[in-house]
Parts: C-alpha cells; structure tokens; sequence
C-alpha cells in the first residue's frame, strides 16, 4: 500500500480533518459503543475478573523485568524446537530479514496474517521494493490494503469504511490483486465475506511462505500463540512450506501456565467474546504437520528504549486488546488516524513516544497530549497499565526534552498557543489539548516565562471538565463540575 | 560492529539495570473442578451460542448422527478415527491443501472442551490429524466427549501438551469486519457441527 503514516500533521491537526468527518465519526461511535457493550457484559459473567487482571499484569511484568534471561531461554527452546531464531535490532533489520527467507524459496509473494508489528516496522512496503508482493488476508486489512488506505483501529481496522464502499473497492480492485470480485457483488456483509473468501483461498492454496506475528512467547517451551477470528491465521500458519514469524520482544511471556489468565484475559477484553473463534498454537517445527521450515525473528525497534523509561515500561505489558480504544472519548471523535501511527487511541500516545523517543519530531511529541486523563482506560486495561500516569511523566519528558536546546523550553506551550492564535477556527478543537499543556508547562515548566511575556491564556477548563458539562459535547451544558484534573 | 543479538541483549540488560525490584508472584485464580453434569451442560450452551451445531448422543449413535451431519461430497478422516465413516478418504499426509480443498468435509475427534468459553481444543494427536486436514474444508465435524470437557481455560492449560501443536476453536469462523455486523464463516471451515456424546471412551 501507499499509505503511509510518516510525516503526517500533529495529533491536533490530524484530529480537526477527523472530526470534521461525520461519516468516520458516526462509524467510530457505533463500533466503539457496540464493542464496549459486549466486553461489559462477558467481563461481568468472570466472578475474579480484577483478580485475573492482576495476574496478567503479574505474568507480564515478571517476564520483563527478567527479559534478558527469558529470551535467551527462548532462544533455546524454539531452536531444540526446529525453529531458526533472527535478532533485529530495528525495522529494517527485521524487514531484511524476511525478504532474505522469502527470497531463498524464491518466492514472489507471502501470505500475512494481521500483525500489527509487521505494520510498524512497514514490512509490505520493504517487501515490494524487493519485488515481493506481501497479501493481507485478513478481511478489515484486505479492504485497507486494496483501497490503498490506512488502518484506523487495532481490532477492526477498516471501521471507517461502510459496506457501500466495500463493495466498490472490492469491485473495483481485487481483479488487480488476483481472482476478480463476482460481477453480482452486492454490499451484504456475508456476500463481501464470501467474495474475499474466494479471492484469497487462491492465495493460500499456493502460497509457499506465510508471514505472521505472535500474541505470546513462551520462553519455557519454544511456543508461539496467534488468536484471531476469521480462520486466515490458521490458513497462514498451516498452509505455507515456510512460516516466518515477527514477534517483539516484549511478547515473552515465561511459562506455559502464563497463557492461562491471558487467554482468559484477551478475548473478553478485544471482542467481547468469551474466547475468538480460533487461537493456533505452534512450537517449532512438527514433523508432517504444517511448515516445515520456521523461523522467528525477535525485534527490539525501540521496545528496550521503552524498558529503560521506569515509568513507561509498563507500556510493554500491552497485549494489543484495545479496550482502551473503546472506551476513550478522544479516540472516539478522532479516530485511529489522527494519531499518526499503528498504535492509535490511549495505548498509542504512550507507546509511540516511549518506542521513539520525544523531542525529535512534532507528530510524536504532540500524542502525550491527545487525551483527557479521565481514566477510563486503565480501568479496561486487562494487563492494568495506568496510562494516565504514563502520559503525564510523557508530557514532562516533552517539555524536557525541548528545555535548553533548540527548540526552547517554551517551545511546547508557544506552539499551541501560535497554533491557536494563528487561525482562530482552530481554537474549538485545539483549546482542549492545549489548555492543558500550557497549564501543565507552567506548573513544571517555565512558569516564569510565560507570567512574563504577558501570553494570551489558554482556556483554563479542562478538556475532562468540558467533556463533563457538555457530555462530551452532546449539550451545551449547564452541569458544572467542581475541580480540575491537571 | 556488534552482532544484533548481543546487542539488544546488553540494551535490555542496561534499561533493568538498577530497578531489581521483583514483582510480586501472583497466580491466576483458579478454581479446578470436576466436570460435573452440570459443566457437561454449560459446554453444550455455550458452543452453541457461537452458532455452532450442537448434538448430544450415545455412543451407538455416533455413526448415524456423523453420517447424518455429513453434506454431499467427499470427506476426509485422520488416520486414528475411533468411530467409521463410510466411504471417507483415510488422510495419509499426502493430500495437497488444492486436492483438501475439493473435498466437502472432515470429521475429527478433539483433546479437551472448556465449558465456561465453549471451546474445543485439538492437539492433532493421530485421531483429529494434522492441521489442514480440519481447515481446509468447509464443513468440521468434531467428536467430543462428555469425560473430555472440563469447566475452565486452566484445567484445559493443565492438561495440553505445549510440544504439540493446537487449535483452539470456539465456533465457526467468523468475522465483524464490515460495519461490525457478524458473519460466520471467512476463511475456516463455516459449519461446525458439534456431536457430545455421552460416557467414556
Ligand atoms: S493498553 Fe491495555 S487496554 Fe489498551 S490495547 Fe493495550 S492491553 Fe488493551
């Protein structure tokens, strides 16, 4: 595909276009309130489920703090497993590496089960420019990739789009890409299904490698777990001669019984369902059964920057399930895009910083800011990561990282406040992020600074008191709500 | 230059270095139960809430109700099967996922269901085959039974063997990808026809 998410606008910007799309909106507050009903109701039938989310984040924790020793355990495991185990430092390691293994089998094209690691490091982009064409099979990223599009959300990436226009880019596109949609193609949602039923099982029938990430890393038995719905994971990981599999290294997860409370965890957090229609479990190679040659490439990209952030290692614990997403009212009227990244919503705004590091670019030292800090997502977060606290300590390291060098310390609040100043449309969408940032600044930042050069003030109510009184911007509001959140 | 290995090792060795503190251990809750009546009851219900077909029966039945179930069209058995299915194509590892393709259905038996999530694992020991056998096909019908089902995900984690390898399958394919209107069956088989039969093997 030709999307990309570089050198996209500011989360503020980025975030205007989104709201002023009524039809993504609408889509957005449908999936959003939909799947966070069904995850209520199969969280409320588990008795322990706090409990169970403290086992999570139990397992998860215990396998970082300990990660050099579980990865070199799991090293060996899959290795006696049959298994050929690649280090990657960064994404163009990773993607070297796969096209190597495609290119040995010399083969022309790989079959991918959704990943959204192999998204982060831009694995079918690196992969064409070696002229290997990597298919996406699963159904939400089928139409994102043949609309030549971008996904929006981690679990239903193609939410921005309606059947009508699945239809179209189904009709209009998958004769390009292999078998042609049926020329009596209508938008019912079990037609489309079934018309991309047919267009790939041509893909997998022949394909000779299978491209795939990892839900979990068992260090203590070489095993590997992906969980999915549609059925195209099992076709990926059984079908194909050759499976290569990136997992980052934060997927270690140290003993089998650790699959427990996340099996139990995961599905009723993402879907909503009890469990997913289908969760393949792999360690190595098994004689006459599936691909006979795998490899696993472990990658870093950024992830041992993040270990090192005391505070926002625990970022690392994330399981991908995104409950936050659903329940965060920013993310509900902007959408994935706006965030710049594959990892959008709550998750995103911690995790692009902590990956990349704050202060080299505006795109991801503007994310700390894209949210209210209501709460709302730790209280889903199966693995109990407190994302509020994280952005916090995010934002002062933003502020930090533009103190002293160039640009100055009051770069951050400055460039909100030009940004607002500048065209005053803008102000509707920007005061809620930037109110609290020029707050913030001042209380930890260059308070003096600011008192002296006489700045226009930002709005002093919060984005989560603004939320409060208007519900979410549904009313005017009347209600007023005592206190503030910073 | 230092190979990649060696080097996100010692990255990883430095970001912990210095914060030893040991997470505290805590277990998963687990509450490890006999398979009472009662779960045998739940595993029922709760397959069929993913809109899988659901049969009871008694051993002498099975082989009427499997060639009941079966639709037109070849079917392929593992090479373990305990139970006979007239006419069926004895998978032997030869078979190409093109030729499993044209062939209607399969039949397999399963290691363990877990009641509380209405799930069947197969660990593709000789009587549920190797992976394609239960993919490729459009129809699964899958054997269970009854001393086979336990009441929650740890008993069904107790009891696998992480050296095999497993499909956890908790109904038919499906998938909410198009306005989040659900649709059975994409990509995996789209009927899965449960036969619960009673007793021990
Ligand atoms: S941060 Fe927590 S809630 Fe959000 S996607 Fe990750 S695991 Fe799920």
């Amino acid at each position: 595909m030709s999307g990309t998410f570089v050198g996209m606008p500011a989360f503020p910007e980025a975030a205007r276009e989104a709201l002023a799309d009524s039809q993504l909106r609408h889509n957005l507050a449908h999936a959003t309130g939909t799947i966070r009903a069904k995850r209520a109701k199969v969280v409320a039938e588990v008795a322990d489920w706090e409990e169970l989310r403290l086992a999570g984040a139990a397992v998860k924790e215990r396998a970082l703090r300990d990660l050099d020793t579980q990865l070199v355990r799991l090293e060996e495991t899959l290795t006696a497993n049959g298994a050929t185990v690649h280090w990657a430092r960064d994404a163009a390691e990773a993607n070297a590496i796969v096209a190597g293994i495609a290119k040995a089998h010399a083969a022309e094209e790989v079959v991918k089960v959704k990943s959204m690691v192999t998204q982060e490091i831009g694995l079918n982009e690196a992969l064409a420019e070696e002229g290997i064409s990597a298919w996406e099979t699963d159904l939400a990223e089928l139409i994102v990739q043949l609309g030549d599009d971008l996904p929006s959300h981690i679990l239903v990436p193609a939410i921005h789009r309606n059947r009508a226009e699945i239809r179209e880019i189904f009709r209009s596109k998958m004769a390009a890409a292999g078998r042609p949609a049926p020329d009596d193609l209508t938008d019912e949602p079990a037609v489309l299904a079934a018309a991309a039923r047919d267009h790939l099982r041509e893909k997998f029938l022949r394909a000779k490698v299978g491209v795939s990430g990892a839900n979990f890393a068992v260090a203590e038995t070489g095993t590997l777990v992906v969980v999915e719905s549609e059925g195209n994971g099992r076709m990926c990981l059984t079908l194909p001669e050759v499976l290569v599999s990136v997992v980052g290294i934060e997927k270690v997860v140290s003993r089998w019984e650790d699959l427990d409370p996340m099996l139990r965890l995961l599905p009723r957090s993402s879907t909503g369902e009890r469990m997913n229609p289908y969760t393949s479990v792999w360690s190595g190679v098994t004689p006459g059964d599936g691909p006979q040659e795998v490899h696993v490439v472990l990658l870093d990209n950024g992830r041992t920057r993040a270990l090192a952030d005391e505070v926002g290692r625990q970022a690392l614990r994330c399981i991908r399930c995104s409950a936050c997403l659903n329940v965060c009212p920013v993310y509900e009227r902007t959408g994935g895009h706006a965030y710049g990244s594959v990892y959008p919503g709550p998750i995103g705004a911690i995790l692009n910083p902590l990956l990349k590091g704050v202060g080299h670019d505006d795109q991801t030292d503007s994310l700390p800011y894209a949210s209210s800090l209501c709460g709302a997502c730790f209280e889903v977060c199966p693995v109990r990561i407190d994302i509020p606290s994280v952005l916090v300590d995010q934002r002062a390291q933003v502020v930090d990282a533009h103190r002293g060098g160039v640009p100055k310390p009051e770069a951050v609040a400055m460039k909100g406040a030009a940004y607002v100043l500048g065209r005053s449309r803008r102000l509707s969408v920007v005061e809620r992020f930037t109110g609290l940032g020029m707050r913030f600044a001042r209380r930890f930042g260059p308070a003096a600074w600011i008192g002296a050069r006489d700045l226009p003030d930002a709005p002093g109510e919060s984005f989560r008191a603004w939320w409060m009184r208007t519900d979410g911007g549904r009313t005017d509001g009347s209600r007023k709500e005592d206190g503030t959140d910073d | 230059m230092t190979d990649a290995r060696t080097e996100i090792l010692a990255r990883v060795r430095e970001a912990l270095a210095g914060s030893a503190v040991e997470p505290v251990e805590t277990r998963a809750p687990r509450d490890l139960a006999p398979a009472t009546p009662e779960v045998v009851d739940l595993f029922a219900e709760r397959v069929a809430d993913y809109r899988a077909v659901v049969e009871r029966c008694g051993a002498e039945e099975l082989e009427d109700r499997i060639a009941a179930a079966l639709p037109a069209g070849r079917v392929v058995v593992p090479p373990g099967l305990s139970v006979r299915v007239p006419d069926a194509i004895v998978d032997d590892g030869t078979l190409t996922a093109a030729e499993l393709d044209r062939i209607a259905a399969v039949v397999t038996e399963a290691r363990v269901g877990i009641a509380e999530t209405g799930t069947i694992v197969l660990d593709h020991a000789p009587d549920q085959g190797r992976r394609a056998i239960s993919l490729v096909p459009d129809t699964h019908i899958c054997v269970v039974r009854e001393d086979q089902v336990v009441p929650d995900v740890p008993d069904a984690i107790a009891l696998l063997d992480p050296a095999r390898p497993q499909t956890w399958i908790s109904g038919p394919s499906a998938t909410s990808d198009i306005e989040l209107d659900r649709v059975e069956g994409v990509h995996g088989p789209r009927t899965l026809h449960v036969l619960l039969v009673a007793g021990e093997r």
